[in-house]
């Protein structure tokens, strides 16, 4: 089986196109044309040249030696909280921005739920000088004061979303609303690996440079080009699908996807959408997501805002079907734990989105032998009011 | 035949209602569709709720939200709309988007359709592409019409295919935006009405979108078989009740 997506847009059972006629002929033009750009050889010099000048790349692969000895086996971390921004979030931003001119958009909107993938959007259309808005959930607003507060000083306009439950999805079907009365000069930039056909796909595509960094820095550290076991967090899934892309296909590699659990599985305050979620529609898109019997999509939960989405890409919908990636859930607890563990044994304070796929080191067993490579994905500087609240620092 | 097409064999300029299920009350939707047909109203599309509406603006999200926390499921609708047929005689068309559709099970959701009397559905977010190859087969199996969207960007060559897959009506998009956006028509919609005009489609277009008064309405009928009415009518329903639906109906037909 290819895990990549096959040439009608789908991964498996999911993906597609599930979007109303009017945009349609938004989609399309991306469709028709995002290939063909990210092959061009400017277009590569500029992606590749702003990655190395402005974003900070490579990033490191870490060997972390105190988590590797406590557990008896090989850890590398793939430094994403090392990017500008404090997130991977930008490489995918970049990619989108660059595309965007390219189609001669002069109008950029963008979905947010913590705000991370808000700041990259915003970073990247002032870098460029060009008109950004983003939508963020009323609710997150007050929740994320910090990152608001950083896309208005980079120039953004942030629009509430009032609709639904107020939180990410609603900021989604905003940004999609938008993007039906702006048909013409507006391009949508996607934070994830969700939405219609050609995002999910796209969106891996720049992502990707991460597991294609760590294959020659692996070259380098260990004489062999691939690990034993990937690990990395999934909300929408876009660290993961950077972390994984390289590798879909290599059966030598095992990958591990890691959901947030909030507080319990069965406590109905879970992100965790492999377990909970039944196949259907959200935003575009064919997938696992959370919602009712009668089809009404419902609320994730979890301490991190990042994995509170009630779907996930359905690159990931088919790699937990096809029993390709293991997928674990992690509760809001251990994750935070975890948050504290990294900062201690590392000196790394990660994300707590971050926090929750290291906690996978005490659900399952490795070899001593065997080399696990971590995204970490994300810096937790962002999630210090939570870290303060709940450890009393 | 269909009802849809009998209709579009009268010899009139049709005027069709938009309303969700459940609002503003659960059981309001038979004493609605009762009052929308006695007060001449060609054809109905009844809104089956979701809670993330894309192509929806903020009337209809409002009214989709407000029907779920009223109690509105697929199950509970078709139950309100058993024997409705024994009262109703206008075409009825079930208007939601795709994920509740699939959660009851394509098949179940067509087959209770027919034995209702539903005539057809509209599902923004099911592309024709889609339907064509996956679903075509079941509608026609189940006697039922698949109507499709047409924005002013959609390409000719997407119509043509829209106009052989589809029946019943096309319906026609007044300009790119969601539901609810307060329009006039100016030129720019003139010209897209007059282009679609000359394509000779073998399927009827009717209008929406932006259609809120008289003059929207009659516009919409020089230029199309007719023009559907969503948030105007939810709007008027929510300020002035159902026992002024005979008024609002007046004051749009004049």
């Amino acid at each position: 089986m290819n895990y990549n997506v096959d040439e009608k847009g789908y991964y498996g059972d999911f993906g597609g196109a599930f979007i109303p006629e009017m945009l349609y002929p938004n989609v399309e033009e991306l469709r028709n044309n995002y290939l063909k750009i990210e092959a061009e050889p400017l277009f590569k010099k500029e992606f590749d040249t702003l990655l190395k000048n402005y974003v900070g790349r490579p990033t490191p692969l870490y060997f972390a030696k105190r988590l590797s000895k406590r557990y008896n086996t090989k850890i590398y971390l793939k430094r994403e909280d090392l990017c500008h921004t404090g997130a991977h979030k930008v490489n995918n931003t970049i990619g989108q921005i660059l595309v965007a001119k390219r189609l001669g958009k002069t109008r950029i909107i963008a979905e947010t739920g913590a705000g991370q993938h808000g700041v990259a959007t915003a970073t990247v259309c002032a870098l460029m000088g060009i008109e950004c808005i983003v939508y963020m959930g009323e609710l997150d607003i007050k929740r994320q004061a910090p990152n608001v507060a950083r896309m208005k000083m980079l120039g953004a306009e942030v629009r509430p979303a009032k609709s639904g439950s107020k939180t990410l999805k609603d900021a989604t079907n905003e940004a999609i609303r938008d993007w039906i009365n702006n048909p013409i000069n507006t391009h949508y930039i996607i934070g994830s690996v969700v939405g219609p056909h050609p995002y999910p796909d796209m969106v891996a595509r720049f992502q990707s440079v991460i597991s294609q960094e760590i294959k020659w820095q692996l070259q380098d550290l260990e004489g062999r080009d691939y690990p034993d076991h990937l690990i990395a967090c999934v909300g929408g899934g876009s660290n993961a699908a950077g972390l994984y892309y390289h590798y879909l296909n290599d059966q030598r590699v095992n990958i591990i996807a890691v959901e947030a659990a909030g507080k319990g599985i069965d406590s109905g305050k879970s992100a965790a959408t492999s377990a909970l979620g039944k196949e259907g529609i959200i935003h575009g898109s064919k997938t696992l997501l959370m919602q009712t019997s009668d089809g009404q999509i419902t609320e994730p939960y979890s301490i991190s805002a990042g994995l509170d989405y009630p779907g996930v890409g359905p690159m990931h919908a088919n790699l937990f079907r096809s029993k390709r990636a293991e997928f674990i859930s992690i509760p809001d607890q251990e994750a935070m734990d975890w948050g504290l563990t990294l900062s201690q044994m590392e000196g790394i304070i990660p994300a707590i989105e971050t926090a929750h796929a290291f906690a996978a080191l005490d659900v399952r067993k490795f070899g001593p032998e065997e080399i696990i490579v971590f995204n970490c994905s994300g810096r937790g500087d962002k999630d210090l009011d939570t870290y303060i609240d709940y450890f009393k620092l | 035949m269909n009802r849809i097409d009998q209709k579009f064999r009268e010899n009139k300029k049709l005027l069709s209602i938009y309303f969700s299920a459940g609002f503003p009350n659960l059981d309001d939707t038979v004493p609605i569709l009762k009052k929308l047909q006695t007060a001449g109203v060609d054809m109905v599309e009844i809104g089956l709720p979701f809670s993330d509406p894309l192509a929806d603006g903020p009337t209809i999200q409002a009214s989709s939200s407000q029907a779920i926390l009223n109690g509105m499921t697929t199950e509970k609708l078709f139950s309100q709309l058993e024997g409705i047929r024994k009262h109703i005689k206008i075409p009825l068309v079930l208007m939601g988007y795709f994920n509740p559709m699939m959660q009851y099970g394509i098949e179940k959701f067509c087959s209770r359709c027919e034995t209702i009397g539903i005539d057809g559905i509209i599902i923004p977010d099911l592309p024709v592409d889609v339907y064509h190859e996956n679903y075509k087969a079941l509608f026609d199996k189940h006697g039922l019409y698949n109507m499709f969207l047409i924005t002013p960007q959609t390409s000719e060559a997407r119509i043509k295919y829209i106009d052989k897959v589809s029946n019943g009506f096309i319906y026609m998009v007044s300009s790119a935006s969601v539901t609810g956006a307060k329009s006039t028509f100016g030129n720019t919609q003139t010209e897209y009405f007059k282009r679609i005009a000359t394509l000779k489609l073998k399927t009827p277009t009717v209008i929406g979108f932006g259609i809120s008064n008289q003059e929207t309405y009659k516009i919409a009928c020089d230029q199309s078989r007719g023009a559907i009415i969503g948030s105007a009518f939810i709007q008027f329903l929510e300020k002035e009740g159902e026992e002024k639906i005979g008024s609002f109906i007046k004051s749009i037909r004049g």
